[in-house]
């Protein structure tokens, strides 16, 4: 805690400003850090566990997730049937073709993760894994976009602000949370747009500063100079340029707070991958006790049209060893109680394997929860493989109801202002 | 001074280059010092004039020629046919070539919208009617409808032809004609408003984001009621079509007043409620005049009464609102410069406009501006765009900062490696204007005058020193390096993001 004051110090200093002077610049969130620090010696809970220091992250696997190539129901011969060459087959039996043979997930329910799945296996194995099956919505859009949209809005057609972002407006009074939420991408996913709340999205943390200085070093210092500044002596405190010079002191110190966070070696060895940059950036940033509650990151290539098994298998190990790094990560770093990870694509994709061999655009499909404060193991029903609606999986679990029990199990927000009604929670934060 | 509380106009000799700058960039994306003293030297009339009256300045339209609105066009009945006995007999193989064809089809029609993205954006770089398409932009957030909806991009161009068509037209002509366009009509599922089962979605939309403004002077029964007026306003084929078979022709009791109302007659009894010449006002003075949060201060609130005065003894006429706005000494007083934020389109346009800087890739610009939060075509819902402080963030600020260091050296924003040419970007023009008969510009008077040309407002002493003393550390000139480099600083000054 006492870290960000010494460090905002620093860089009043450098650049000149007389520290009796600060209080129209100081950048709002080292006055929240100042304010947390008080708090803290006054008495507050401020250990690991609480509320007010979980975190929550969400992985989105673009493109509609195969779920059952994900968690294989190999018990069922109606899977086989609609499979014949992409069909994963039981744990200890023989593989045909390549498809390969599933890790045991639940024998009695005769279910499997796929063979690339092991990073998740393992998970499973340590009672950090929780799998909800069939998680859906009522009317599927079939449509990448709109079922997208759906899932972030938490709206039925789609539209309206995200329900990340909605969560931080219903909790924050009125005034956005400085890097309150942070996404991993070129754009900001509309989950996490609210209307008051937005969240800081970059792709590298180097792209999160001034890109000037690698025209000319020559150019930094002045630079810095003007955009440290805060507001200027002549501008009204409440104009419109008074509120960008305070803006632009914010990006200052939050460049130089998160490109600092995100340098330091990880404790642990991570996997070559996509997800799993991403998910380094995320550790770090928890590990420097960043006030961030919610991060997002994205990995799309589940589209798989056409002949999936190689893809698929790649791009799910991916995944799967990407969480496991993650986790020992923060098991490293002793954050792994106040992280919960939700891993969920827009939609599943067809019972029947198409002629390419591959899936085709279809409706409910298995999501993760992972974290050392779950309810490990399989929850909720496998869709029936018979009783189809048009072809494709009946949900039995409304993705909201999963959104609802990280609310308001986990973020101990009102999951029904932010969604917009009730929904049966599903029970997956440990009490 | 204080604010005028009326359109009382602006003493002509108080039309200096300053203040044509400030009527370039709002009433436009701003101009070169030599378009902005070209323009004070026009003197005040005639410059609102020039600007308003753009008709009279030919602009051809770049590549619409190019456009295809058949990308998506419905399966033909021997087509259909065909579907229906593949999915009788699940015959696979069929059905799978029947959706590889709509994929392709559909990966056609985005590639379109994204061709379309660069040729509106390519217009409101080029054109001699700078209004025209402000204008346009600002109905397109105003009716909002989004690709994403409306699927299908040819709609969604027809849609703004339309916006442009009527951009400082007529408003009452505007709503009858909005009301029918296919996009809208998709976008608001006014093809689902039956006759007997009415969807609300258009007549609500209509009242609170169109004209009225939520909860001003309607109920939930007027919408329910005008919703039924709406009905059987359709499209088929990309062309608005009016389906007497679907309309309810019945008696509706909306606003107040009773009687068989169709479409039309609903938007005249919500076009005669004095609320709405109010609520177009407030909204074209935020765009325009003034976006600062906050209710609009006693003066503020007079002017634009003022203007809806003006809209109603005008019926509704556009232009006449937009002259009187730009020539009043309200609109140029010195509490409503800089008052603005500019939108990323309006900074990505206004930096072409303004520095002549070389456009490099469009698609570029189109997908920064995206990235600041806001893509042509793909209004995040449907009340459009928040505007205002809603653009910045300290994302969006880095990014808005790093897309001027693209535009001014061609250096990407998205790599490492920068090529040290400065992309033919010849800056010397800019400071023409202060070039002395030695023909060298000195750093301090150099830069003082980009700062000018640059920003809204003038800059505080600090500011100007700080670049001088940068460029002069290092020994640099106002040559074309010191200019660019200047130039760098300046638009990464917090005060830049104002228009």
């Amino acid at each position: 805690m006492a870290e960000p004051i010494a460090h905002s110090r620093r860089v009043f200093i450098r650049n000149g400003v007389a520290l009796a002077s600060l209080a129209g610049t100081i950048p709002a969130f080292i006055q929240d850090s100042a304010f947390g620090l008080v708090a803290q010696a006054a008495g507050n809970p401020g250990g690991a566990g609480i509320p007010g220091e979980r975190i929550l992250v969400v992985v989105q696997l673009g493109g509609g997730n195969d779920g059952l190539n994900t968690v294989v129901p190999y018990g069922s011969g109606d899977y086989f049937n609609a499979r014949p060459t992409i069909g994963i087959r039981a744990p200890g039996g023989q593989a045909t073709g390549q498809a390969g043979v599933a890790l045991e997930l639940d024998r009695t329910l005769g279910i499997g993760l796929h063979p690339s799945l092991r990073g998740m296996k393992e998970l499973l194995d340590d009672g950090q894994l929780a799998v909800l099956q069939g998680v859906g919505y009522p009317n599927p859009n079939r449509s990448h976009f709109t079922s997208m949209d759906i899932w972030h809005t938490a709206q039925p057609g789609g539209r309206g602000d995200g329900w990340i972002g909605r969560y931080f407006d219903n909790t924050c009074n009125g005034t956005p949370l400085p890097e309150g939420a942070i996404s991993l991408g070129r754009t900001a996913p509309l989950a996490m747009l609210g209307k008051v709340q937005k969240p800081v999205s970059f792709e590298s943390a180097d792209l999160f500063r001034w890109t000037g200085e690698d025209v000319d070093r020559g150019m930094e210092a002045t630079y810095q100079a003007i955009n440290r500044a805060g507001v200027l002596p002549e501008t009204p405190e409440r104009s419109q340029a008074a509120f960008l010079m305070r803006t632009a002191l914010d990006a200052q110190v939050s460049s130089d707070r998160i490109r600092a966070a995100v340098d330091r070696r990880p404790m642990t060895q991570w996997p070559n991958s996509d997800l799993a940059r991403q998910l380094r950036m995320v550790a770090a940033m928890i590990r420097d006790g960043m006030k961030t509650r919610v991060y997002y990151a994205t990995l799309s290539g589940f589209d798989t049209h056409a002949g999936q098994l190689g893809t698929h298998a790649r791009i799910l190990q991916q995944v799967g060893d990407a969480m496991l790094a993650f986790q020992n990560e923060l098991k490293a770093q002793g954050d792994q109680d106040r992280v919960l990870t939700l891993v969920f694509s827009e939609f599943g994709r067809r019972v029947q394997q198409n002629a390419s061999g591959g899936t085709d655009h279809g409706t409910a499909a298995p999501s993760f929860v992972i974290g050392s404060r779950v309810r490990p193991g399989v929850h909720g029903n496998h869709p029936s493989l018979t009783d189809l609606d048009n072809g494709d999986l009946k949900f039995t679990q409304d993705f909201r109801g999963v959104y609802a029990a990280l609310l308001e199990d986990w973020m101990k927000a009102p999951a029904d202002k932010v969604l917009g009604g009730k929904f049966a929670k599903a029970r997956i934060v440990k009490a | 001074m204080p604010l005028p509380a009326e359109l009382k106009p602006l003493p002509e000799k108080s039309f200096d280059e300053d203040a044509a700058r400030h009527l370039l960039a709002r009433a436009g994306f701003g101009g070169t010092p030599e378009q902005v003293r070209a323009l004070a030297g026009l003197g005040l009339p005639k410059a609102v004039d020039a600007l308003v009256d753009y008709e009279a300045r030919a602009y051809a339209d770049p590549d619409t020629e190019d456009f295809d609105a058949d990308i998506l066009k419905p399966l033909t009945d021997e087509e259909r046919q065909t579907l229906v006995r593949a999915r009788r007999s699940d015959d696979q193989e069929t059905l799978q070539r029947f959706e590889r064809e709509r994929n392709r089809r559909q990966a056609a029609d985005r590639d379109q919208m994204r061709e379309m993205q660069k040729w509106w954006l390519r217009r409101m770089i080029q054109s001699p009617r700078p209004l025209e398409e402000k204008m346009t932009l600002f109905w397109h957030g105003h009716f909002a409808n989004g690709y994403r909806t409306v699927e299908e991009s040819w709609n969604m161009y027809r849609q703004n032809q339309l916006f442009r068509r009527l951009a400082t037209g007529n408003f009452a002509q505007l709503v009858r004609q909005v009301i029918r366009d296919p996009a809208m009509i998709k976008y608001l599922d006014n093809d689902e408003n039956r006759k007997g089962r009415p969807n609300e979605n258009l007549a609500r939309e209509l009242m609170e984001l169109f004209t009225l403004g939520e909860g001003r002077g309607y109920t939930e029964t007027d919408i329910k009621e005008g919703a039924r007026a709406l009905t059987g306003l359709t499209f088929a084929d990309n062309e608005p079509r009016f389906d007497a078979a679907q309309h309810d022709d019945g008696t509706k009791t909306i606003l107040g007043y009773t009687g068989a109302f169709d479409a039309d007659g609903f938007v005249n009894l919500i076009l005669a409620r004095k609320e709405c010449p109010q609520f177009i006002c407030e909204k074209l003075y935020r765009f325009l005049v003034n976006d600062a949060p906050g209710s609009p201060s006693k003066e503020q609130q007079a002017f634009i009464a003022a203007l809806a005065r003006l809209f109603v003894q005008r019926k509704g006429e556009l232009k006449p609102v937009l002259r009187a706005m730009f020539a009043s000494e309200h609109f140029h007083h010195p509490a409503n410069r800089g008052a603005i934020i500019k939108s990323p389109i309006q900074l990505v346009v206004q930096a072409v406009r303004q520095f002549h800087v070389p456009v490099r890739e469009l698609s570029v610009l189109n997908s920064a501006a995206e990235l600041m939060g806001q893509e042509l075509f793909h209004p995040p819902n449907v009340k459009g765009w928040d505007g205002g402080r809603t653009w910045i963030n300290t994302s969006t600020l880095f990014t808005r900062q790093n897309l001027l260091v693209y535009m001014l050296t061609g250096r990407t924003p998205r790599t490492r490696e920068w090529e040290a040419s400065t992309d033919g970007f010849d800056a010397t023009h800019l400071v023409e204007a202060v070039r002395p008969a030695s023909g060298t510009v000195d750093l301090a008077s150099g830069v003082a005058w980009l700062m000018r040309c640059s920003l809204p407002v003038p800059a505080e002493t600090a500011r100007t020193a700080a670049v001088v003393q940068s460029l002069q550390s290092r020994g640099m000139r106002m040559d074309n390096t010191g200019i660019i480099e200047a130039l760098c600083l300046i638009t990464a000054m917090p005060e830049y993001q104002l228009c």
